[in-house]
């Protein structure tokens, strides 16, 4: 049957399901998908394009690049106006500190919640679950006032990072994954002697590549496109990510500027790339069984 | 710890003659005290003392601001901060604008959700088929949700200004006041904006909640003459209901804290405060005029009704 709703894996050749209705429905299904790619995607194909023009055109014309108007003015007009070197190091330095603290702690939290039995387990885990529903915009105020005003943390960079340094759901991807490994390896190992630490450096951490992946991807994604907690914290232009200082830029100095959409466009797509490379690469080193499956069905 | 109770539990009880071998003795003991590998909770020290910092404390303090009158002082000052009981809630409830801001995302909402829901779905369903480019398409959905929204917010400027290429396609059709310039249009246009960049998200979502529907109940209604359509309301629809409660849950959360849209796609709230979300509201009361007790007000009559929205979703969906 050619029935779109079965799964990739259990379909079957076409059977005594009508041949030409099912076709037309397919042909439907197709332009639907089609349709929605190209709303997807084509935002950024003219993000890339207007970024690459003199003068951005807004005409239908301008959707296709002509090479008497391509230039990479803008890039060097976004540069001189927010210094896009300085905020990819903030950028940077924001997302690597969130990278790593979320990594090691959460690897260890999220291996203590899966492997091991000790005492509070239950009570962590109840916490780790309130976390996912408690929303920022309650803790806007009170982190404010605290790293802010408090701790005096503003226009600093463990400011900027501290509010995400864990992410909640890496620990439990890291839950997820160290759960599905086989209890018995542990067992045996322990068995053998081994001490809870080696097992963890021998055993769990060497296995953990394809849950590392993620939750790199996703803890890489959060703090380089978060706008709103480095935008309070920052005031001074040196400190902030390229999100807040291109944010400033489009709400500030762009209605000065005669034409500015060139200049954000180039900034957008630098502030883009990063993040879409990343989830490009990991997306076919990482689901290639996926594909396998979709194309043998 | 007091290790007669333990002492008089064991010899009868059902539980300690199931236990392991290793379970006597001194180890176990503490075993029973402290678990199995008491080291565990070293592991999770970190997170929790975290979570502790920034999200528990934080949380009690936000409640505490709202009720409290709460200014901002010198780092270091001692000042009296009274309690002031209901007083922020009051002052803040009325306020029109704090109405207004309320009213706004409930347009948000009403336009955005059932998009949101409906459209990935939609093409969850028809992505989940035997596809060529089945990993081309959900990429492609993807990157949207991806990519900061600062960075697409500028294409989006670029798109629907007066003079952009959407109204250039549109011709006379295009609106006047343009998109995001009109009162009207303009939170229409952002919760289209919200569905367009987290849609990929909910697909995902949606196709995970797809792959565990039995394919022996599409082919059996198959035999029955069912068709395509009918599968579809009978079959998956019911099948996915614990996905789409969460997709409305998730899709309600992120509308409520709205931002970084209304504050750059339409100038900070614009046109005449038509866009301004409660966040931002939060942000102008709270951070930029000082009021920060106010602020913490609308912050948690916010998660109230975000709360209750999630309560009534959940009656909903589970009804029958």
């Amino acid at each position: 049957m050619t029935d779109v709703h079965a799964p990739a894996n259990n379909r079957r050749p076409a059977g005594h399901s009508p041949h030409t209705h099912s076709r037309a429905r397919r042909i439907l299904s197709r332009l639907a998908l089609l349709a929605g790619a190209f709303a997807f995607l084509f935002p950024f194909y003219y993000m890339l394009v207007g970024s690459l023009q003199r003068e951005p055109d807004s005409s239908p014309a301008g959707a296709f690049p002509r090479p008497g108007n391509l230039s990479l003015h803008n890039y060097a007009e976004i540069n001189s106006a927010i210094s896009l070197g300085r905020s990819l190091i903030n950028s940077g330095i924001f997302t690597g500190g969130v990278i790593v603290c979320t990594t090691v702690f959460g690897l260890l939290a999220g291996y203590a919640l899966a492997r091991l039995h000790f005492r509070g387990k239950g009570s962590t885990f109840a916490l780790v679950l309130l976390v996912q529903v408690v929303p920022f915009q309650l803790l806007m105020i009170p982190l404010y006032v605290l790293i802010v005003r408090d701790y005096g943390l503003a226009d600093s960079y463990i400011g900027i990072i501290l509010p995400f340094a864990i992410n909640t759901s890496a620990v439990f991807i890291f839950r997820q994954f160290f759960l599905q490994l086989p209890q018995a390896m542990f067992e045996a190992a322990r068995i053998d002697g081994a001490g809870e630490l080696q097992i963890l450096f021998r055993i769990a951490i060497p296995l953990c590549k394809p849950a590392l992946a993620s939750v790199v991807l996703l803890s890489f994604t959060g703090p380089w496109n978060e706008f709103l907690w480095p935008f309070l914290v920052t005031k001074e232009q040196d400190m902030q990510p390229l999100a807040v200082s291109l944010a400033n830029y489009i709400s500030t100095v762009s209605s000065a500027a005669a034409n500015p959409f060139g200049a954000i466009l180039a900034g957008a797509c630098v502030l883009a790339a990063p993040a879409v490379a990343l989830y490009l690469v990991f997306q076919s080193r990482f689901t290639s069984t996926d594909l396998d499956s979709a194309t043998k069905g | 710890m007091s290790s007669t109770h333990h002492d008089v539990l064991r010899p009868g009880s059902a539980r300690g003659g199931a236990r392991p071998r290793t379970d006597r003795g001194q180890r176990p003991r503490r075993s029973r005290f402290a678990g199995r590998q008491p080291i565990g909770l070293a592991f999770v020290s970190p997170y929790l003392l975290y979570l502790a910092a920034i999200f528990l404390y934080p949380l009690g303090f936000a409640v505490w601001i709202s009720f409290h009158d709460y200014f901002f002082a010198a780092p270091g000052a001692q000042v009296d901060r009274p309690f002031v009981g209901f007083a922020n809630y009051t002052s803040v409830l009325t306020d029109p604008d704090v109405w207004r801001s309320f009213g706004n995302i409930a347009v948000f909402l009403v336009i955005n959700v059932p998009l949101t829901v409906a459209a990935s779905l939609v093409l969850a369903t028809a992505l989940n088929s035997k596809l060529r480019a089945r990993t081309f398409f959900r990429t492609a959905y993807y990157v949207p949700y991806i990519t900061a929204s600062v960075a697409v917010v500028g294409v989006w400027l670029f798109l629907f200004n007066s003079n952009g290429l959407v109204n250039k396609a549109l011709g006379p059709l295009a609106p006047d006041p343009s998109w995001l310039v009109n009162s009207h249009l303009a939170m229409p246009t952002i919760a289209l904006f919200v569905a367009w960049k987290q849609l990929g998200f909910f697909i995902v979502l949606y196709l995970s909640a797809l792959q565990n529907v039995p394919g022996e109940l599409y082919e059996s209604a198959a035999l029955d003459g069912a068709g395509k359509a009918r599968m579809f309301w009978s079959i998956t629809v019911p099948a996915v209901r614990t996905a789409t409660l969460l997709v409305l849950v998730l899709a309600t959360v992120t509308g409520a804290n709205l931002f970084t849209e209304p504050y750059l796609l339409t100038s900070g709230g614009g046109p005449d405060g038509a866009t301004t979300s409660p966040v931002l509201l939060m942000y102008q009361r709270g951070l930029q005029q000082g009021h920060p007790d106010e602020a913490a007000a609308i912050g948690v009559i916010l998660v109230v009704l975000i709360t209750g929205i999630s309560l009534v979703y959940r009656r909903w969906l589970e009804r029958d």
